[in-house]
């Protein structure tokens, strides 16, 4: 897997983990730059998804490839369900679900890594 | 239907059991589809823990008596079983060949499975409770 985009996603999924956690505490709703962080982050999990997937089609593939793809699911879709459950509850609750859901993406790279890795590929 | 259960804190529960019953659902129906001769315990109680993440989620995303009724149940099971199957996975560690997300307590996923029942039995009493004194 590209651990460069991999770093990316970390990176990004960070710091808007972080601009979440300072509303939280703050007791603010997110606001637009917290929306546009998650949406950014889902297109950096958008381009290594598609990297990925390259790379599987070029015969470079994870023993698991249903397990890869298991978590390749759910970490494109956590963004998008983080974004809209945080619309439901536009209140400082609504930052810690941005919050949770950043956290969590760094630990989904992490996972993809070590099941790509599993291979010696 | 919103109500106290899937308000504030309550819709952040949501999506940490909604990320436990998705991860938790795809590697046991990946393990039973290409491996289940190798540990079929272990994965029918990794299917079978997705399942009531999945139950629990939908539970207290709904809300109203029903939905709290459907999440008491699963939070209750989920703290049983991350407690029995932590504590044999230690005293028998040839019965639990295979990681299943209650083994060791839940130290592959962070110790997580073993705190989240516990928030959520927490959140149940509590949002009950404020309900009572509403309607009182």
């Amino acid at each position: 897997m590209n651990d460069i985009l991999g770093a990316i996603v970390t990176v990004a999924a960070l710091v808007v983990a972080l601009l979440c956690l300072v509303a939280a505490i703050r007791d603010r709703p997110p606001d637009l730059s917290h929306y546009a962080g998650v949406a950014l982050v889902e297109v950096a999990a958008l381009v290594l998804t598609v990297a990925a997937v390259i790379a599987m089609i070029g015969g470079d593939r994870p023993t698991e490839v249903g397990t890869f793809v298991g978590y390749l699911f759910t970490f494109l879709a956590l963004p998008p369900v983080a974004f809209a459950l945080a619309r439901l509850e536009p209140t400082r609750w609504g930052s810690v679900i941005l919050t949770v859901a950043m956290l969590v993406m760094p630990v989904l790279v992490a996972r993809l890594n070590q099941i790509w890795e599993a291979t010696g590929a | 239907m919103r109500d106290r259960l899937n308000s504030g804190p309550g819709l952040v529960l949501v999506i940490v059991y909604g990320i436990f019953a998705l991860s938790a659902g795809a590697r046991a129906t990946v393990q039973i589809a290409t491996k289940f001769d190798e540990a079929p315990e272990a994965y029918l109680l990794s299917a079978l823990a997705a399942l009531i993440y999945l139950v629990a989620t939908v539970g207290l995303a709904r809300g109203g008596t029903f939905g709290r009724r459907l999440a008491l149940v699963c939070c209750t099971v989920e703290l049983i079983g991350v407690l029995v199957v932590g504590t044999l996975s230690i005293a028998d560690k040839a019965a639990f060949p295979d990681d299943s997300v209650w083994s060791v307590y839940g130290r592959g996923y962070g110790f997580v499975p073993l705190v989240l029942p516990l928030i959520g039995l927490y959140w149940l009493r509590r949002t009950a409770r404020a309900e009572r004194a509403t309607r009182a």
